[in-house]
């Protein structure tokens, strides 16, 4: 029978639900690396018991885990005591040095600050893992203050893709609320050289040769807090969802404004349709059907949680514009909680499980697409991200 | 062999649950030289109180011993006879949160 795991990271720790197919009992294992802050983890698709965490503190930096028995068991990558003269070297899995060489790219020191003055890049945490399609030991980092980073060994090191803060735009990327950060990675599963990613607040950017040159997508976006609504860079994208079978067609949930891109982001049109709020974080694709998609609208910027205290995930089977607020399962009243952008995920199975975790420590699944709903677990630290498997 | 005292979160990563040794290995105690050989023994710390090409210590953390705030100090400073004998600990303190 298949199995599903959730893989859930948290402001105190992270956590692994899992079951069968059946997804009515469920398994919790938790917390690993108690006490810190998990911003992301993820499965390889390649390898399944595969999976790598970003673990970051304030106090002590980032730190990167690897597990190799599903989220048994945990490593430092390069972390084994490394005593012997002439022995490997340690990994320095935590170690994001930013390219700043002639010889690879355009060096850059700045950035915009909040208020416009030039800010220099200072390495905070890594927001996203993207493991490769197929290979376990390559994987893709989003890192905050925005950059691209790639390891090829397991996460033993990392070297940043330095094309993408040099393509000629980043000395204008500015920080949004939480941050300048690279929060958002779709890897093209037909093409390997096309990869898509997206920075608060910069905006949505593609690369068609593996990273070496990138561009802006964001044509199309109107942003009425910029000076120019329709920049070409400034754009405050929370996410970006790709169904596998179309890798030419994304949905994107900006700061306000729920859009798609049919030309693989060349143009964005707004669909947020009859939401009863266009703000929000998480969007996601159902597993079999490309044009059904899930957001959880949020009241607005100043106001993150939902409309009226009422939990509604809004589906929508066309794509956008038409969309039907899922509720049943879900608080009715006096839910004032936050569903943060990396935290929503469906899986595989053939009724296709939508799963959400929300900053009040519940995580929500529904095993049927969408209609209905029930808490995994209710009372884990604020949920920060969730990913899921199915195998 | 020199006495160290890690935060509650170091210790987890490094997966110990008490004071650590660590082997300076003939060279002049200095809190640098202890550092190094923390994270020779430990190589999941390092960037974790120091960075990884500076060196400087993290904003947030701070080295104590003898009852005496060593933060400030040159990393190149002996540390007292005490601390080197093995006698005190080598603290590293993380700033408090909270209230």
């Amino acid at each position: 029978m298949s199995q599903v795991r959730v893989l859930v990271g948290t402001r105190k720790g992270a956590f692994v639900l899992s079951s069968d197919g059946a997804r009515r009992n469920w398994e919790v294992s938790g917390p690993h690396f108690g006490g810190w802050e998990i911003y992301h983890l993820k499965g390889s698709p390649a390898d399944p018991d595969r999976i790598y965490a970003s673990q970051s503190s304030g106090w002590f930096g980032q730190v990167l885990q690897r597990s190799n028995d599903g989220g048994k068991t945990w490593e430092v990558p390069g972390g084994e005591p490394v005593p012997r003269p002439g022995g490997p070297p340690a990994g320095k899995s935590n170690k994001f040095a930013y390219d700043t060489s002639e010889a690879t790219g355009k060096p850059l020191t700045t950035h915009q600050w909040y208020d416009g003055t030039p800010h220099p890049w200072e390495f905070k945490r890594v927001w996203h893992l993207e493991p490769s399609r197929t290979d376990p030991d390559m994987v893709y980092a989003g890192v905050e203050d925005a950059a691209l980073f790639r390891t090829t060994n397991g996460a033993q090191s990392w070297e940043e893709v330095s094309g993408l803060r040099g393509h000629g735009t980043g000395m204008r990327w500015q920080p949004g609320a939480g941050g300048l950060c690279l929060h958002t990675i779709v890897l093209d599963p037909t093409d390997p050289k096309r990869i898509y990613i997206a920075i608060s607040a910069a905006g949505a950017f593609r690369t068609d040769d593996g990273g070496a040159t990138w561009k802006p997508i964001n044509r199309g976006l109107k942003s009425p807090y910029l000076p120019d609504p329709e920049a070409e860079v400034g754009h405050c994208v929370h996410r970006i969802a790709m169904h596998p079978s179309r890798p030419g067609v994304l949905f994107m949930q900006k700061h306000w404004d729920v859009l798609r891109s049919d030309d693989a982001g060349e143009h964005w049109r707004e669909v947020s349709g009859n939401l009863p709020t266009d703000f929000g974080f998480a969007i996601d694709v159902h597993a079999h059907e490309p044009e059904t998609i899930y957001v959880v609208p949020i009241k607005s910027d100043s106001e993150h949680y939902p409309m009226d205290g009422k939990l509604r995930v809004y589906r929508s089977r066309g794509g956008g514009n038409d969309w039907e607020g899922l509720s049943k399962g879900l608080p009715e009243r006096d839910c004032y909680v936050n569903v943060l952008r990396n935290a929503m995920a469906v899986d595989s199975l053939d009724t296709c499980g939508i799963y959400f975790g929300t900053t009040g420590g519940q995580v929500y699944a529904s095993t049927n697409a969408g209609d209905t709903w029930a808490p995994i677990v209710r009372d884990l630290p604020a949920v920060l991200s969730v990913e899921v498997q199915t195998f | 062999m020199v006495r160290v005292v890690l935060p509650a979160h170091l210790r987890l990563l490094a997966h110990v649950t008490d004071e650590v040794l660590v082997d300076v290995d003939g060279h002049l105690v200095t809190p640098c030289a202890v550092l190094d050989a923390l994270e020779a023994r430990f190589p999941m710390l390092a960037g974790t109180i120091r960075d990884h090409e500076t060196r400087e210590r993290r904003p947030f953390l701070r080295f104590f011993a003898c009852g005496e705030d060593l933060s400030h100090d040159s990393p190149d400073t002996p540390l007292p006879d005490a601390v080197a004998r093995g006698t005190e600990p080598f603290l590293v303190i993380a700033a408090i949160a909270g209230g």
